[in-house]
């Protein structure tokens, strides 16, 4: 992950000049009693089973015996012996690219309707913003049953169109589109809001000057919101594609994985090895690989981040 | 005159056009936020339905009469009250935990001078990054080897550490200004003082946007319940939720009840806490600019 200190400090360059000037002398032992608490659990419950991870996906372990040592023999099982791996990979792909893509034109497009300050705007927001609040177990226990093939809405409302609707969950090729929309639903919100901000700090001077040159709303949009707005759309895409590599909770209550294998995912894929069939070192190879293809999706995105993303130039 | 009449029509019209252009507009926001809101109606619907009438065609959203006793018969298949419980023991004591440990953390960032600071902190940013599958089976090794599996603890304490609530603190202290520390140091004042007295009141608004942040994520928190615990007097609200379908899939009106039970909690800390629920998104989205 690139991280440019000076846009993470959020700060004027030189907050810690005026540190060193105020403060004088390094007080190393003070930040260490300051630090201890969080930097101790940080080791132990985070670096540590980091580097475990790693570690332990060269390891064959089934928990009940002791861990042998077997190289890379997981990885190469992985992709070698193990088909459903394949299919998963396929799944997760499918999952992440078509709910991050329907994800940000909702919620990119609710964002600059709601944006606009209006009166009553805090229960219109508080509508949108319900269902990412909500316990994802619920949400997916409520949507179960909005598809129920006989007796749910969906297919009721379907109805009155003179549509018969599909078994949504129970039909391979239905599961997958109703987890994503499910979880759109859900989750759009949260974007939203991170752009309703984005939209708001943009200068209204912007805005004034397009319009007196006689811009339309829409030239506005393409030319001065969305360029404006593209560093947070970019902050949002990474952020939305990184979560969503790691969805567990929707899926596992909507389908578990079914029918089939058809919304089997990687984050459903290593709980049951792990945690169902206690594969701790197959498990952990498969959490690896999970981390790899999130790291290489958030490299390649900053890589092409110069390609779309604006930057206003460093005042 | 004529002209002035001329000009003060077309203004009228132009008003009158906004004003229609309005009322669309909220006559759309109020029909999508009802479409948005539809599954809950639906929740709420079903749950105080009676048993024969849940599945019926065609679907009513009313019953034959109101049945307020799904949710006593819920609360009596599965303890819920416990559930709710421990979902609060689990939420308020992590989210103490972390505000302490953050806040101490976040002050030596942010206020203290030390040599390898700014590498330290770039590694607890890119921590940030790492999905929660890859630190959860050694986790799992972990409590099993200090026998924390089904306790309280395991559920709070390790998830207590976040670079996160380090990272959102640090940039609140450092907007409380420099003069207000060395007032209290010329009065003598030690950094705990400082912290104490100074930082943690200043940032209010920081320390709570943490808290709720941190609370919603206890309380929502359901793939780390699930591995740690399978007691059912140590389960949180959504493994308790997710125990219920498994034994009464088909009672929708009673599983309806139990999923309304547990969106009140959520709708309450909204209204109570939208300016910090807010903030802390908008936070984390703009990278804490």
């Amino acid at each position: 992950m690139v991280i440019d200190p000076v846009a993470v400090s959020g700060m004027k360059e030189g907050y810690f000049d005026r540190l060193r000037r105020k403060m004088g002398h390094s007080e190393g032992w003070v930040a260490f009693l300051f630090l201890l608490p969080n930097l101790a659990g940080f080791l132990l419950f985070i670096l540590v089973p980091i580097i475990a991870t790693f570690g332990l996906s060269l390891f064959q372990w089934p928990l009940i015996r002791a861990p042998k040592f077997i190289g890379i023999r997981n990885y190469l099982q992985l992709f070698t012996a193990d088909s459903g791996f394949g299919r998963v990979l396929l799944n997760t792909l499918y999952y992440v690219i078509v709910y991050v893509a329907l994800n940000l034109v909702v919620s990119l497009a609710t964002a600059v309707w709601l944006a606009k300050k209006r009166p009553g705007q805090n229960i219109f927001r508080a509508a949108f913003f319900l269902p990412v609040l909500v316990t994802p177990v619920a949400i997916a226990l409520i949507w179960q049953w909005i598809y129920n093939p006989s007796y749910g809405l969906l297919n009721f409302a379907l109805h009155a169109f003179g549509i018969t609707g599909p078994n949504w969950t129970g039909d391979t090729r239905w599961a997958m589109p109703a987890l994503i929309f499910m979880s759109v639903w859900e989750l759009f919100a949260y974007n939203m809001f991170i752009f309703i901000a984005g939209i708001q700090g943009i200068p209204v001077d912007l805005h004034e000057a397009a319009f007196l040159d006689g811009a339309g709303a829409w030239m506005r949009f393409w030319r001065i919101t969305l360029p404006m707005l593209s560093p947070i759309i970019f902050f949002g895409t990474t952020m939305t594609l990184i979560t969503s590599f790691q969805t567990f909770d929707q899926v596992f209550i909507l389908t578990n994985g079914g029918p089939g294998e058809a919304t089997n995912i990687l984050g459903l894929f290593v709980y049951n090895n792990a945690f169902q069939y206690f594969r701790m070192g197959y498990g952990a190879s498969i959490a690896v690989l999970t981390f790899l293809l999130i790291l290489t999706v958030t490299i390649v995105q900053f890589l092409f981040q110069n390609k779309w993303v604006y930057y206003e130039s460093v005042r | 005159m004529k002209a002035s009449g001329k000009g003060a029509m077309v203004a009228d019209s132009q008003s009158g056009l906004q004003y229609l252009g309005k009322t669309l507009n909220y006559i759309a926001l109020i029909a999508v936020s009802i479409l948005l809101l539809i599954p809950f109606l639906w929740m709420i619907a079903t749950s105080l339905k009676p048993n024969g009438e849940v599945m019926s065609v065609p679907l009513q959203w009313f019953g034959s009469k109101i049945v307020w006793n799904n949710y006593a018969q819920a609360m009596t298949f599965l303890p819920f009250g416990i559930f709710i419980a421990n979902s609060l023991i689990v939420g308020i004591f992590g989210t103490l935990l972390t505000l302490l440990t953050s806040s101490l953390s976040a002050y030596a960032f942010a206020r203290l001078r030390f040599k390898i600071r700014d590498k330290l902190f770039l590694a607890y940013l890119a921590t940030l990054m790492v999905p929660q599958q890859v630190v959860i089976i050694p986790m799992f090794l972990l409590m099993n080897y200090f026998g924390w599996v089904n306790t309280y603890q395991s559920l709070i304490i390790p998830w207590a550490f976040t670079a996160f609530g380090t990272f959102l603190l640090r940039q609140f202290f450092m907007a409380v200004p420099f003069e207000f520390d060395e007032a209290a140091r010329l009065e003598g004042a030690t950094h705990f003082g400082i912290y104490w007295r100074i930082i943690l009141p200043m940032s209010k608004a920081g320390l709570a946007t943490l808290a709720v942040f941190t609370f919603q994520t206890y309380w929502n928190n359901f793939l780390w319940p699930l591995i740690i615990v399978n007691k059912q007097n140590l389960m949180t609200l959504p493994l308790g939720l997710g125990r219920f379908q498994g034994q009464f899939g088909t009672q929708w009106n009673l599983l309806m009840a139990a999923a309304t039970i547990s969106v009140i909690p959520a709708l309450l800390l909204y209204i109570f806490a939208q300016r910090y629920i807010v903030a802390g998104i908008q936070f984390s989205g703009l990278g804490g600019r």
